[in-house]
């Protein structure tokens, strides 16, 4: 065992990386559910997104065109999602499974001749003196540029949310519905706006993993984050903050148990693999004395009867 | 009746009934664990189904499923296959194993391959492939390439297939650089690209400059490309797109040559039920180019060891050997039999760490 | 424009109805699809329905949906308990997970003894072990507050890595060569959950199924307990006035939903599976989900839902197979039937009228 091995600040630096998927993810997702809907596609969406970004970056040569295009991937396939849930009323936890279940295929599809290729790179911030500063350059100033983007969304929701005229009308249709009606807003038009961000975050998130945490393509290669991403909402009592502060937490639990395993330490391997998904148990039963509710109209379906 | 029979009735029905066709086309079934678009183990697979096309043209038939489910599933897929008039079936992963034998029971006509296992019948061949050999030229070249004299190593499951490999690696990194080190860390899943990338970071966080993996994904060559000055070996596919640095050389899953033989071997009515295990000297397992990236004298080594390996003149489990624990397991000049080297589930003496369980 | 009305009461013709157009609209846009890629749409489509009845093998396919299905069906019983009540479990997976090692392990333990009783101790362990797993979400939801939906999922990645490590340790076949997996509980007679009548597709699973349908049906129309959690799920308020106690009904539901998910997994991994191994769930779980709304999460929708579900996935491959159609196309096209027999159901509850004037 030789614990001195890992280096504290790398290790901060990978897990911010781990987290960013996740983040993106979960940010869009918890505006959808501040609106009071719950999209469980976002697996359905990010693999969407994945292949979407990871096809116009082959294609053009320039991985911001890809991730514009993932988000674009990533809302489009939301609009199923819409014309589901918001025009034809189905049920929110089933209308996103399927939705689920439908990306995934659509994206192999999508996908067949996108198999081991190498997708243009990304280039990295690299500021002269602040990213060779010791400690917080590789911490704060040599990432790809994505992952700010996934910090300035987080602040970009929160301040939304707290302070904007917009974050209070949606606050108001994810609270209650038929008084936000009564009130004269378009509880439909921001529902559908909001699972749009939605998609086009989940699409981001995805294409983050296929552009620069993998890069690659391959079927079912976001491998469950999306369900993390859900969790994730959760966990954050539907705070930004929160969320990024959970995202960290898990992608660090998971990193630090590589690095664990790495060190030759002798906890069993199978114990460290399942740490993440037991210590954010555990945490999530910590924070639970926090009664934040979720949005009171969550999962309900909106109808303008007269 | 009994179902075993209605279902043997059935295919020998279809078999008169289509008989005339069946005559001029031999039919090639290929049962997939996963995606033909994994670009690893499945990939591999599906080239050497399109290399079976390609070589008997109109002679043969090839039909696949992809992402089986082990267990029920498998034997379902598999029956269909009979139940159609598939006269070889391949079963490619190792979970298939008591799938096959089962409906291979029940289908005393048809011919079946199993790969991974170990579990044979009348009309179920097994095969597989010595993977181990190529480990044992990435080792030398890992060994000799090494300044850090940590090599890190991504596993999937501790099962005796990578278990064999880490020990291969390891053993001949070991005979040409005496300080090296080996860090393992599993995965604990089959297939998830991000994890790898994860892993490969935090190994070459760790101060690896190698980077062996026993995984499918091209995640830990981009890892080390964007590290630096670290090195990788492609596995089950070359992963060319990679070279000539950090991807140095590759393991290349070859069925090809396997497939075509046992198809011909159908077609001529000569197909019995074997047991292969080929490595380098067959052609199953490939040894990527190897880089320019390598200098000049220790790629000469790693080829001449990949000779004498494909050859038959050297074995990479050659004595003297011990286990991790310090007791003798090869004497000087031993070679391991292949029913240990099929179950293997002990390191080799220097390598640090336990096996999970 | 055109403008919703909901209906007093769901219409009984439209209900009987959706499903119908639902298959047909999904039939006409999976045609375009396999058209897209290729294939012939008629035979696409006629293979993946007709063949698994009425095809020139269904004597083998009929049984095979029975396998197929039941589990579903097991699963989305126990579910839709609770989601009828708002109590959300999405972690069946490791339920369905837990009951099988929990089982199989009872089993195994008995190796090589032959005795009748084996195999209903296996069955109880098996639910207890499903039932102890979901009772962790239930416990930190009455306890903590804690949300149920990200605990339980949670603990479907901790079952699957309990999974792996048995499967390579504890419960890994020594006769095995060192090879992951249990011992094959089809070779262990007293433990082994054989077909009733051989070449059926009925074996106990399918049994329990059933039994669970009926059960559900009796619970939900004629029990206390089934009027609480209807009555919880439509009218919180109105429930907790009716005395209702909520923390005994997420006992109750959780505990449900998890001992019917171990069960699933024991019938599985004795009967059809044969053995516990890395890859034993092959994600019941999370289909069993779909299945339960796709059934209005009613006994008797779910029962026709998971039959429909099996039919897809058993089609799905013969058409893989014949017609070399990718997984891809299938899970599609899965979607794409799930899409419409959701949105269709609008018709069951709401009237689409013209409006002269602007309503919304």
């Amino acid at each position: 065992m030789d614990l001195s091995a890992i280096n504290p600040v790398l290790l901060v630096a990978s897990l911010m990386v781990a987290a960013t998927p996740l983040l993106l993810a979960a940010i869009g997702e918890l505006v959808v559910e501040r609106a009071g809907v719950l999209n469980l596609g976002v697996e359905g969406m990010m693999i969407v997104g994945a292949i979407s970004g990871f096809a116009i970056a082959v294609e053009t040569g320039s991985p911001w065109l890809g991730f514009i295009g993932a988000a674009v991937g990533g809302a489009i396939l939301s609009l199923l999602f819409v014309v589901l849930t918001q025009v034809a009323l189905a049920n929110q936890v089933a209308s996103g499974l399927a939705l689920t279940l439908f990306g995934l295929g659509l994206s192999a599809l999508m996908g067949q001749s996108y198999v081991g290729i190498k997708p243009p790179a990304m280039g990295k911030l690299d500021i002269p003196v602040l990213s060779d500063l010791p400690v917080v350059g590789p911490i704060l100033f040599s990432h790809d540029l994505i992952l700010y983007l996934g910090i300035a969304l987080t602040a970009a929701v929160w301040w939304m949310l707290k302070y904007s005229r917009m974050g209070l009308i949606l606050r108001a249709v994810g609270e209650n519905h038929d008084a936000a009606h009564a009130l004269g807003y378009k509880v439909i038009r921001i529902r559908i706006l909001a699972i749009l961000f939605g998609g086009a975050c989940a699409g981001l998130g995805g294409a983050y993993i296929s552009l620069i945490r993998v890069p690659q393509w391959t079927e079912g290669m976001t491998a469950g984050v999306g369900w993390i991403a859900l969790a994730l909402v959760v966990f954050a009592s539907w705070k930004p903050w929160r969320a990024l502060l959970g995202a960290y937490l898990f992608g660090g639990v998971t990193v630090i148990q590589l690095n664990l395993q790495a060190a030759g330490v002798a906890i069993p391997v199978e114990y460290l693999a399942m740490s993440p998904y037991v210590i954010t148990i555990l945490v999530l039963v910590i924070l639970s004395a926090d009664k934040s509710r979720a949005p009171a109209s969550l999962g309900r379906i909106f109808h303008a009867s007269h | 009746m009994k179902f075993t029979s209605l279902l043997a009735t059935a295919a020998m029905a279809l078999g008169l009934a289509t008989g005339a066709m069946a005559e001029d086309k031999t039919k090639v079934g290929f049962v997939y664990v996963g995606p033909v678009g994994d670009g690893g183990w499945t990939y591999e697979h599906n080239q050497g189904r399109l290399a079976v096309e390609e070589h008997f043209g109109d002679k043969v038939e090839t039909v696949f499923v992809e992402s089986v489910p082990e267990g029920p599933d498998a034997e379902r897929v598999m029956t269909q296959m009979a139940l159609e008039g598939a006269d070889l079936i391949f079963t490619t992963s190792f979970g298939y194993m008591d799938p096959t034998i089962n409906v291979a029971k029940k289908f005393p006509k048809v011919k079946f391959e199993h790969a991974t296992g170990y579990k044979q019948a009348e009309n179920v061949s097994v095969y597989s492939a010595r993977f181990y050999e190529g480990r044992a030229v990435q080792g030398t070249i890992a060994g000799r390439m090494t300044k850090s004299n940590i090599v890190g190593y991504i596993g999937s499951y501790p099962i005796p297939e990578v278990i064999r490999g880490i020990n291969s690696a390891f053993i001949h990194a070991r005979k040409v650089n005496p300080d090296v080190q080996f860090k393992i860390v599993w995965a604990y899943t089959w297939f998830d690209p991000a994890k790898e990338a994860d892993a490969a970071k935090v190994l070459i966080e760790q101060g690896a400059d190698v980077i062996l993996q026993h995984t499918d994904s091209t995640a830990p060559q981009a890892a080390a490309q964007a590290a630096g000055n670290v090195i990788t070996f492609g596995q089950a596919s070359d992963m060319a797109e990679y070279a000539p640095l950090p991807r140095v050389s590759s393991i290349i899953d070859n069925w090809a040559p396997y497939y075509i033989a046992r198809t011909q071997a159908v077609m001529d009515g000569t197909w019995t039920s074997t047991s292969t295990w080929d490595g380098i000297g067959p052609g199953m397992v490939g040894i990527g180019e190897i880089s320019d990236a390598v200098p000049a004298e220790v790629k000469a080594e790693a080829l001449a060891l990949k000779d004498a390996i494909a050859s038959g003149a050297y074995h990479p489990f050659t004595g003297p050997l011990k286990k991790q624990d310090g007791s003798d397991w090869l004497a000087e000049g031993e070679t391991a039999d292949d029913g240990t080297l099929a179950g293997m589930n002990f390191y080799v003496e220097g390598i640090e760490g336990d096996i999970p369980n | 424009m055109i403008v919703l009305e909901k209906r007093p009461q769901p219409s009984r013709a439209w209900s009987m109805a959706t499903p119908l157009v639902a298959v047909l609209a999904t039939m006409f846009f999976g045609g375009l699809l396999f058209a897209a890629l290729g294939k012939n749409p008629v035979e696409a489509i006629g293979t993946i329905f007709w063949e698994p009845l009425f095809g020139e093998y269904a004597f083998y396919y009929r049984p095979q949906l029975l396998v197929k299905g039941a589990p579903l069906v097991l699963i989305a019983i126990g579910l839709s308990l609770g989601f009828r009540a708002g109590i959300w479990n999405i972690g069946a997976e490791g339920q369905y997970i837990m009951g099988a090692i929990v089982g199989a392990g009872v089993g195994l333990a008995f190796y090589p003894m032959e005795a009748f009783y084996i195999f209903p101790l296996m069955v109880v362990a098996g639910a207890l072990g499903g039932w102890a797993w979901a009772m962790i979400p239930a416990f930190l939801k009455v306890r903590f507050g804690t949300n149920e939906i990200l605990v339980s999922l949670m603990l479907v990645y901790v079952a699957e890595q309990l999974l792996a490590s048995m499967s390579l340790g504890l419960l890994k076949n020594p006769e095995g060569f060192g090879f992951p997996g249990s011992r094959n509980l089809q070779s262990y007679g007293s433990a082994h959950n054989a077909e009733l009548i051989e070449g059926s597709g009925m074996h106990w699973g399918v049994v329990a199924a059933l039994i669970a349908v009926i059960f559900a049906y009796v619970l939900l129309n004629r029990h206390m307990t089934g009027f609480h959690i209807r009555l919880t799920g439509e009218a919180p308020r109105a429930a907790r006035f009716a005395g209702v106690r909520p923390a005994r009904l997420i006992l109750f539901c959780l505990g449900v939903s998890g001992a019917l998910a171990g069960l699933a997994g024991l019938f599985e991994v004795s009967g059809p599976s044969g053995q516990v191994s890395i890859d034993f769930n092959v994600g019941y779980g999370f289909t069993a989900i779909i299945v339960a709304f796709l059934g209005r999460l009613h006994p008797v929708g779910i029962l026709l839902a998971g039959g429909l579900m099996a039919l897809t996935y058993i089609g799905g491959e013969i058409a893989q197979g014949s017609l070399g159609l990718p997984a891809a196309a299938i899970q599609v096209f899965q979607g794409m039937l799930l899409f419409f027999l959701l949105a269709l159901d609008l018709l069951t509850n709401y009237r689409i009228r013209a409006a002269r004037k602007e309503v919304a």
